[in-house]
């Protein structure tokens, strides 16, 4: 197997985020740096280049953040969402740590959006990229390549040989052929293994063949696998993963944000059978929208119908897919292929079961409710009667997994006896789970990659370069 | 505007955009997009000729070629600005004008040339066109000038002014148009706002953001209006102060003239030569003949006026000016039939825009 000449102080597996933020800090440190990205240059970034922003804390309004976040409602966000599942000590770490990586931020180029209070409610606790986490991802990449990190694309890690909690040897491809690497320390940063159909089925059985991956096609799980392999300790639920509702009409892969649908609360949602199966209007959409892949990929074939009329129908984001639209129930339920006869018995008990006498508000949790039904809509029901009427096919969409390795407050990497890897780091989704172990928050796996990402290249440069 | 093949490959790609909206910090464009669902061909057109071509969008994109969707929105909303220009041109027979737009301008400043030198040897003879004079008019009479100036401007005012009236009633204002909007409007128009990407500049060729393009196009055009303004200055002293020429080198028309002619040589030759490494990708390979014969008619009209000044006073003034003329006749017959009507039409979108500015968008986080 041919090999690179040079020893490198920092190898890093990945190509996103928290990859990035790794492989900057620590060439600013002194380290040479090799980055290892298995996708081409056009798709590099992993998931990053299809998020947004970041949950930072912060005491005072600045350029970027609306009024307060503190660390305590930060914490109790992560808390409710994971149900406890996450370790204080390092969740409330980054908690701290977000508030001041602004600045290095700014300096590795990447560009903020103004704060724009009342346009978007994220406002006050996320920071948004100036167009999105690609222009981030961007923005990395030029400032590692000023920098002098060598970044290898279509290039993978294959595994990383550990001897005794020590990475002796990195095995990679450099664009489908075999190398080896020497490199003094590694940071792991390559993600989970949603885009892995394989491994997913084993937890998940022939239904991921239903699945929609709203991300990279990359993020197969290489190394997280090598490493669980090699007596590193794991993490998470391996058979968990987070997933939302999506336009059943979404690319396989990569279709990102745009097939993100939000019809759900101000619709009748009905699986194949043309049968309901739960309540629609349980909470806002922000708090629900994540039980709704799972709720979906329980169903038979994995997919639902998301009815609507035309009062309902200017009240949510559309995907962008057009929707099917008819001018009476029978007619939609062709077109979705559903049994007409099936989709009209179920509206028509739907409308008798709405309570008479309640007002409909949209802007809030407005009680409007069915009686009498298995499962009730519990808020914003009102009849479904005015044509023409709307449907969107709706899958599950995985965003990311949970299963990941074990890490300490240095990002080092723990075995399975609870000792830290000698030279291994993680950093962003594949360490993720020690902190959302459950759940999720908006903007919190960047601010998970970002503090992460820093601290991995950090320590990595400085057992490097000692 | 008429449904087309570009209208509605740049409403699939706005679409997107508009379940997507990561690119809303960008430009105004994003903005105008989320306040609609529907787009009708005049609201493609109002958002085509909004956008400034700064390229951050398509280098932010994860929806960007190679991805299966393709989105390349600065590409498609330039070819249907293209088309709009077609679309509103005046009078409708001269639309075709915009087709093989860079052939028609180089046609024109060579006839423009030869028209101008053949009359000015003609009138003045051989030896008195090559003699060394004071004064400009002794070549060809200040009548002369005016007379032609006023028909071909006018004409073009004309025109021009035709065309924003058909731009307006098919993409222009809906609403009341308060001196707010008026003020908002004329400075993101002077300030090139939205030729910045957020306050970052362009996407020239990479994903690094530059202002050169934002720089050399205010070169290019605040020389043009000082040179404007020297032509006027010039006007007004020899009409109505009854100053003849030549002026000294330190006098309001020489300065204006001076600066605004090294401005306008600057900003247009940086901006020719962008041409030759801006990425082709997010943009369209046709509309480069118009684009660049233009920006050259532009930057010799400026080179031959300096050159003008230095040779006044030698027996080269003559040819020097009758070039220089030539060259100003042939920008006057083809300003509303070339890429300069952009100026009016994305004015009148950029006011739109300032119209709607307190609108809020639909759907949404």
């Amino acid at each position: 197997m041919p090999g690179r000449q040079q020893t490198y102080d920092v190898l890093v597996a990945g190509g996103g985020n928290a990859a990035l933020c790794a492989a900057i800090t620590a060439r600013q440190a002194g380290a040479s740096v090799l980055l290892v990205e298995s996708a081409p240059k056009a798709f590099r970034g992993g998931n990053s280049r299809h998020t947004r922003n970041l949950r930072a804390m912060h005491e005072q309004p600045n350029a970027v953040l609306t009024d307060a976040y503190t660390e305590d409602e930060y914490w109790d966000d992560l808390l409710r969402v994971t149900g406890g599942n996450t370790d204080e000590a390092l969740a409330r770490m980054t908690i701290r740590a977000s508030s001041g990586v602004f600045g290095w931020m700014k300096q590795a180029g990447v560009r903020f959006q103004p704060s724009l209070s009342g346009t978007l409610n994220l406002g006050r606790t996320n920071a948004f990229f100036l167009g999105g986490g690609k222009a981030l991802v961007n923005a990395y990449y030029l400032t590692a390549e000023r920098l002098g990190v060598e970044i290898l694309y279509d290039s993978e890690v294959i595994s990383l040989n550990l001897d005794d909690g020590v990475v002796r040897s990195v095995d990679i491809t450099y664009r489908g052929f075999p190398e080896a690497v020497q490199a003094r320390c590694v940071v792991a940063s390559s993600g989970g293994f949603q885009a892995n159909l394989d491994w997913m089925r084993e937890y998940w059985g022939d239904a991921v063949d239903n699945f929609v991956i709203r991300g990279s096609p990359y993020n197969r799980g290489r190394v997280l696998k090598n490493l669980l392999g090699q007596g590193v300790a794991a993490i998470g639920d391996p058979t968990q993963c987070h997933a939302v509702a999506l336009d059943a009409r979404a690319p396989k892969f990569d279709g990102g944000i745009t097939t993100r649908l939000d019809s759900v609360p101000y619709s009748v949602v009905v699986n194949r059978d043309g049968d309901r199966f739960y309540d629609e209007g349980e909470d806002v959409w922000p708090k629900r929208y994540a039980i709704w892949g799972r709720l979906i990929a329980q169903q038979p074939g994995q997919i639902a119908y998301s009815i609507c009329d035309a009062r309902a129908f200017p009240l949510f984001m559309p995907s962008v897919f057009p929707a099917i639209k008819a001018d009476t129930l029978e007619e939609l339920a062709v077109k979705l292929k559903l049994d007409p006869a099936k989709i009209r018995a179920t509206i028509d008990s739907f409308n008798a079961a709405v309570k008479p006498g309640q007002t409909f508000d949209n802007l809030k949790l407005d009680g409007s409710a069915t009686a009498g039904l298995t499962p009730n809509k519990t808020n914003w029901a009102r009849e479904v009667d005015k044509p023409p009427f709307y449907g969107y096919p709706l899958r599950p969409g995985i965003t990311f997994t949970y299963l990941g390795v074990r890490v300490n407050d240095k990002a080092q990497v723990l075995m399975a006896n609870g000792q830290p890897a000698g030279n291994l780091y993680a950093s962003g989704e594949i360490m993720a789970g020690n902190i959302l172990g459950k759940g999720y928050l908006a903007g919190f796996g960047m601010t998970i990659g970002t503090v992460f990402g820093r601290i991995a290249g950090q320590e990595a440069a400085r057992r490097a370069r000692n | 505007m008429h449904e087309t093949e570009a209208v509605a490959r740049a409403r699939r790609d706005i679409e997107i955009c508009n379940a997507c909206r990561y690119c809303e910090g960008f430009c105004a464009v994003f903005p105008a997009i989320e306040l609609r669902r529907e787009f009708s061909a005049g609201d493609i057109s109002y958002l085509a000729n909004l956008c400034h071509n700064c390229r951050g969008c398509f280098y932010a994109c994860q929806y960007a070629p190679p991805h299966e969707w393709g989105v390349n929105v600065p590409a498609a909303l330039a070819e249907v600005r293209a088309e709009s220009y077609a679309e509103y041109a005046w009078p409708r027979p001269l639309a075709s004008a915009f087709a093989r737009n860079g052939t028609l301008l180089s046609l024109a400043a060579a006839l423009g040339i030869a028209l101008v030198l053949a009359l000015s040897i003609l009138t003045n003879g051989a030896g008195g066109f090559f003699a060394t004079r004071g004064s400009f008019y002794d070549i060809i009479p200040l009548w002369a000038m005016q007379a032609t100036g006023i028909a071909t401007f006018g004409f073009s005012l004309l025109a021009l002014a035709m065309g924003a009236r058909n731009f307006w009633r098919d993409a222009g204002p809906r609403g009341r148009i308060g001196p707010g909007s008026v003020a908002i409007a004329l400075r993101d128009v002077l300030t090139l706002k939205n030729l910045g990407g957020g306050g970052n500049g362009c996407n020239d060729n990479s994903e690094a953001f530059s202002m050169r393009r934002r720089w050399l196009h205010h070169a290019m055009f605040y020389g043009f209006l000082l040179c404007f303004a020297a032509t006027t200055t010039g006007f007004v002293y020899h009409t109505f102060l009854n100053w003849a020429a030549p002026y000294p080198l330190l006098s309001a028309p020489v300065v204006l003239g001076t600066g605004g002619g090294l401005l306008m040589v600057a900003g247009t030759i940086g901006l020719l030569a962008m041409k030759f490494v801006d990425d082709p990708v997010p943009n369209v390979r046709r509309l480069l003949g118009g684009d660049i014969a233009l920006l050259m008619l532009l930057a010799l009209i400026a080179a031959t006026g300096l050159v003008l000044l230095a040779v006044r006073a030698t027996g080269a003034m003559g040819p020097a000016m009758a070039v220089h003329l030539g060259f100003i006749l042939a920008f006057f017959l083809v300003l509303p039939y070339s890429k300069m009507v952009h100026g009016i039409y994305r004015s009148a979108a950029v006011l739109r825009r300032a119209t709607e500015r307190t609108m809020k968008p639909l759907g949404g986080e």
